[in-house]
């Protein structure tokens, strides 16, 4: 096993991954402690940190194709670029054993960039801290090659978002936080169900052993994966587990809305490629044509009630749930390409849709109002403001060019590619799916940016922030960046979704 | 009769548990110092616990053919020492109420200790009667302790705490008679006292040995206030002093589920223990949805969380080291919340009694001082009156946090590890314990009902947790910033001493027990 070769001796990368959640989580408490006034430098400083060390693990990249020295025959074993491993509870066959690989990286560096954002965004002292602590849960939640050790960090983000939500939140938001943080334990426990499943049958909790080619009997794997797809579609969230997703978004402040819609969501999609996939490959290959079809219809249903929305926070928050159906069609294809568009989709849902929330928080605090109804002409008021979210919404809508568009593009090719005539009409649907997409995100600009200036669009400041250009121009950059060249992004998936899906390289 | 060998030094916990009350009651005769009693009596517990863990697991003694009654196995030890550790505990969150009288001092520190003497036993006991015993010695104090409450001149006497206490000294009295006669049964069936020879009953006398059996169940489920035999808990807890209620809902339960699982491990009773564990856990997560007073949501939260250790005994031998794992993590989590519930809710001076005429002029009324009417309002708007020495609403705690920043993040750590989700890892770890041990033995319908009502649970505990955190709109004129008038209104009050150590060695052992779970589990087989 390629276990063995692992040397027990501490080595710079395993100290960067414990380093990795020990600064936010420092610097959560540091902030908690320290009184209000400086806090927003302190936190901005840790999370700096922390977004330069999720850089880091790019150094420990291997060389191309080094994995072919150790292929066993049926198919190359998972090899994390870094790893450490060491027990914790071993009655419970809990293993701290976290590692980076060409899946998990770009999800890593997305968490680090946007909580540095939001936590330069932000002058509110709790807030901040909660950021930090959020971070730690996401982050070790992408780090983690234990299945209990994942399911831990899940739980993390549950009670800290709950905190974001009804403690800085709009008019409604103990309804809204109490029905997000039911919802996702909810989905939580179907984990936790799904997890021990997997791990009292296998005997291990290890990632690294039980991804690829399974041992499981088939019937274990139909159940794992059940449990463990229903618990992630209410994370991600997939039609019809998605209805707390605009309560909490409409209710939740801007650093909350980009944190939750750039990388909370993706803990779910991620969790679905890494663990249900990975564990349990047949249970997969049973329910991936059910999967399919949810999510198309997520899409559709998406789109559709995006067309009818008025509020701005609730139209891009049903938005994401159109977006996370692309992403989850990509998985449910069961192909590496598939799946590369589900992970290029996630990437770049959380710069375009983190831009929107943030674009869209900031015209809401300062019009008093997210209606369509009374805010219109913002193109004269605040053009700027006006031409960032015309980029964010023709970014959104799948412009080729821009980072959305290999996401939805492939995952319709990769549904066309596994052909039949189930996944031919779900491409289908999907394609027209994201013309609705474009018809939405179009009467949204039409409303918002064209027409005569409300009262309420002359509020609004005419000029950006320098703090506002900091925080979106990374996003708007990287959007431009990733579609230009997608391989940002993809640059080392083949040979880790090879061995995840456990099939040869398809071409 | 043969007379049996007796190791000293396996009864060493015992001894100094025993020795513990002796030393309460001598040192209220011949001192007569409620200082010198309390801290005898502290002392001393703490005293049992490093007995108890010093001596570890020890050769049994009292034993005949075939079985012995005195086990000291590490389970037993860590049992012990948490019996040990609960006690020094809730002494400690009674110094306050002792200083100032609401109960003799002597007494309460005698009958405690004795209440401990009975955990130790339970602990290490090897056969159904030393069983029993023990059991029965840990629950006849606290029928007194429930009702020990002096009541000032200045004080409207109120008759709950006796009601409680005889509501629950009648229910104790018929469990105690339903196991005896479980007991009986077993033993008319198969002769056999002694938990190492427990066992299924030879052919003739199986259907009297499962009767038997059941009644035992019954009977012990009354001590854990299992669904449907709870019905004292509440009313029980919500009458008692808070110290009291939080060490019957510790301790107490602690014992019971201690005595469930020696014999649930022998004889069959997955059937009747997977009933009242969905029972327990259900009803108790759904009534305490509704529950508006504080103690009382604590209470069935607790029944609550009896279901899931019940859960995890319905699996049999199986089951008990997780239940007994997530009873350790419970306890500790417990006696959190119930620490920061007696340190919000300070005892009133009751033995001077302080009538306001010489001492506080200006509180004395509206009426001495009509010039000063803000004093009057602030006077009148302090929520705790003299009588008011229970753990009063769950409104009464709206804010809290903002007067102590400390208690509100002791108070989200225990409910969050209540609801088995971090920050509260210890909680957590048991939750995954128990679902583990059920999906592992093929139990995964039980698992699911333990995991939904997780789901169900955490909406009180987050509505409760929360509140300490919201300010509430002051009703009337409205103000620019509601937070500086509730300051005003609500000013903090010093954290007696005692509290705070209780809090502070709690919080450490959940965090410890957090990090590093390990250290439990290997305690446990």
């Amino acid at each position: 096993m390629y276990r063995d070769y692992v040397e027990p001796a501490w080595s710079a990368p395993q100290i960067l991954l414990i380093a990795l959640l020990v600064v936010p989580a420092l610097g959560a408490l540091l902030v908690a402690l320290l009184p209000a006034a400086r806090t927003r430098l302190v936190a901005t400083a840790f999370a700096a940190v922390t977004f330069v060390l999720s850089v880091l693990p790019v150094l420990a990249r291997p060389d191309e194709f080094s994995w072919f020295a150790y292929d066993p025959g049926d198919g190359p074993p998972m090899l994390p670029w870094i790893e450490l491993d060491l027990p914790w509870v071993t009655s419970l066959r809990l293993e701290f054993h976290l590692g980076v690989d060409g899946v998990s990286y770009p999800l890593i560096v997305l968490t680090g960039l946007l909580t540095l954002l939001c936590c330069a965004y932000t002058k509110k002292k709790g807030l901040a801290a909660l950021l930090l602590v959020l971070e730690v849960g996401v982050l070790g939640t992408f780090l983690a090659l234990d299945l209990i050790l994942f399911f831990l960090f899940f739980e993390v983000v549950l009670l800290p978002m709950y905190a974001v939500i009804a403690g800085w939140g709009g008019a409604n938001r103990r309804a809204a936080a109490r029905k997000f943080v039911l919802y996702t334990l909810a989905g939580s426990v179907l984990l936790l169900l799904g997890v021990l499943v997997v791990v009292t049958e296998a005997g291990t909790g290890d990632l690294v052993t039980l991804t690829g080619p399974s041992e499981l009997p088939l019937t274990t794997q139909c159940i794992a994966f059940a449990l463990l797809a229903l618990a992630f579609a209410v994370k991600a969230p997939l039609w019809p587990l998605h209805t707390w997703l605009p309560d909490a978004h409409t209710e939740a402040p801007t650093v909350g809305s980009v944190i939750l819609a750039g990388v909370l969501l993706k803990m779910g999609t991620y969790g679905l490629i890494r663990v249900a996939v990975g564990v349990a490959p047949d249970g997969a290959a049973w329910a991936s044509p059910v999967l399919g079809i949810l999510a198309t219809v997520a899409i559709i249903a998406g789109a559709l009630i995006c067309l009818r929305q008025t509020e701005l926070k609730r139209l891009i928050a049903y938005s994401s749930v159109g977006h996370m159906g692309f992403v989850l069609l990509g998985v449910a294809t069961l192909s590496v390409t598939g799946i590369q568009a589900a992970l290029v989709g996630n990437i770049a849902h959380g710069l375009i849709t983190g831009l929107l929330f943030f674009l869209v928080g900031a015209i809401k605090d300062s019009a008093g109002t997210g209606s369509l109804n009374q805010l219109s002409g913002l193109r004269e008021t605040a053009p700027r403001l006006a031409g960032l979210l015309g980029f964010a919404a023709i970014a959104s809508l799948g412009l080729p060019g821009l980072a959305g568009f290999w996401g939805e593009a492939f995952a319709v090719v990769a549904a066309v590619q596994r052909g039949g005539p189930l996944w031919l009409t779900l491409a289908v649907v999907a394609a027209i799916g994201g013309a609705l997409t474009a018809a939405y995100f179009l009467r949204l600009l039409r409303r918002v940016t064209h027409g005569p200036a409300t009262p309420e669009a002359h509020t609004l400041p005419p000029a950006v922030t320098g703090i506002q250009w900091l925080a979106w121009a990374p996003l708007v950059l990287l959007t431009l960046a990733v579609g230009v060249a997608p391989s940002l992004v993809l640059g080392d998936t083949i040979q880790p979704l090879i061995t995840l899906l456990g099939v040869g390289v398809q071409p | 009769m043969r007379s049996q060998a007796v190791d000293h030094i396996a009864l060493l916990p015992l001894y100094a548990a025993a020795g513990t009350a002796v030393l309460a009651l001598l040192a209220d005769l011949f001192v007569g110092r409620r200082a010198v009693t309390v801290w005898a009596t502290a002392l001393g517990a703490l005293a049992t616990g490093v007995c108890a863990l010093a001596v570890g697991p020890w050769d049994p003694t009292f034993c005949a053919i075939g079985g012995c009654s005195w086990v000291p196995t590490w389970p037993a030890a860590v049992a012990a020492a948490l019996f040990a550790g609960l006690t020094a505990g809730v002494l400690a969150l009674s110094e306050p109420s002792l200083r100032i009288g609401t109960a003799p001092a002597g007494e309460f520190c005698f009958l405690l200790a004795c209440s401990m003497t009975g955990g130790v036993t339970v602990a290490y006991a090897g056969d159904l009667l030393t069983l029993i015993v023990g059991l029965e010695t840990l629950t006849l104090p606290l029928y007194v302790l429930v009702g020990l409450r002096r009541f000032a001149p200045s004080e409207t006497p109120s008759s709950r705490p006796a009601q409680s206490a005889v509501t629950f000294f009648l229910i104790s009295v018929v469990s105690t008679a339903i196991a005896l006669l479980g007991i009986a049964l077993n033993h008319a069936a198969t002769g056999i006292l002694h938990l190492s020879l427990l066992g299924p009953a030879p052919a003739p006398f199986t259907a009297l040995a499962n009767v038997g059996a059941a009644l035992l169940v019954v009977g012990l489920a009354f001590k854990v206030a299992a669904v449907p035999l709870h019905a004292w808990a509440p009313a029980t807890y919500d009458g008692a002093p808070i110290p009291i209620a939080a060490y019957l809902s510790t301790a107490s339960k602690l014992g019971g589920v201690l005595a469930l699982a020696a014999v649930v491990a022998r004889l069959d009773a997955g059937a009747v223990m997977s009933a009242l564990a969905v029972l327990t856990m259900t009803v108790g997560n759904l009534v305490a949805l509704r529950q508006i007073r504080m103690v009382r949501l604590l209470a069935w939260s607790s029944v609550a969380q009896a279901g899931y250790i019940l859960a995890a005994l319905a699996m049999g031998a199986a089951g008990v080291a997780a239940a007994l794992a997530y009873a350790a993590f419970f306890v500790v989590l417990e006696l959190i919340a119930f620490a920061v519930v007696v340190a919000l809710r300070p005892a009133q001076p009751i033995a001077p009694a302080p009538v306001p005429a010489p001492a506080a002029p200006v509180a004395a009324g509206p009426a001495s001082a009509p010039g000063a009417p803000g004093a009057a309002t602030v006077a009148a708007s302090v929520p705790s009156t003299l009588a008011d020495v229970d753990g009063g609403t769950l409104d009464d705690y709206r804010g809290a946090a903002r007067r102590h920043p400390w208690l509100g993040a002791a108070f989200v750590l225990a409910m969050a590890g209540l609801a088995g989700l971090p920050p509260g890892l210890a909680g957590l770890f048991a939750k995954v314990s128990v679902v583990e041990a059920l999906v592992g033995e093929g139990w995964i319908w039980l698992a699911a009902v333990v995991v939904v009502n997780a789901v169900i649970a955490l909406a009180y505990y987050v509505r409760v947790a929360a509140l300490f955190y919201t300010v509430p709109s002051h009703p009337g004129i409205p103000v620019a910033d509601p937070g500086l008038v509730y300051d005003a209104t609500h000013p903090r009050h010093r954290v007696a001493r005692p509290i705070t150590a209780v809090l502070l060695a709690t919080t450490a052992v959940a965090v410890v027990l957090g990090f590093l779970p390990q250290l439990l589990f290997n305690a446990l087989p």
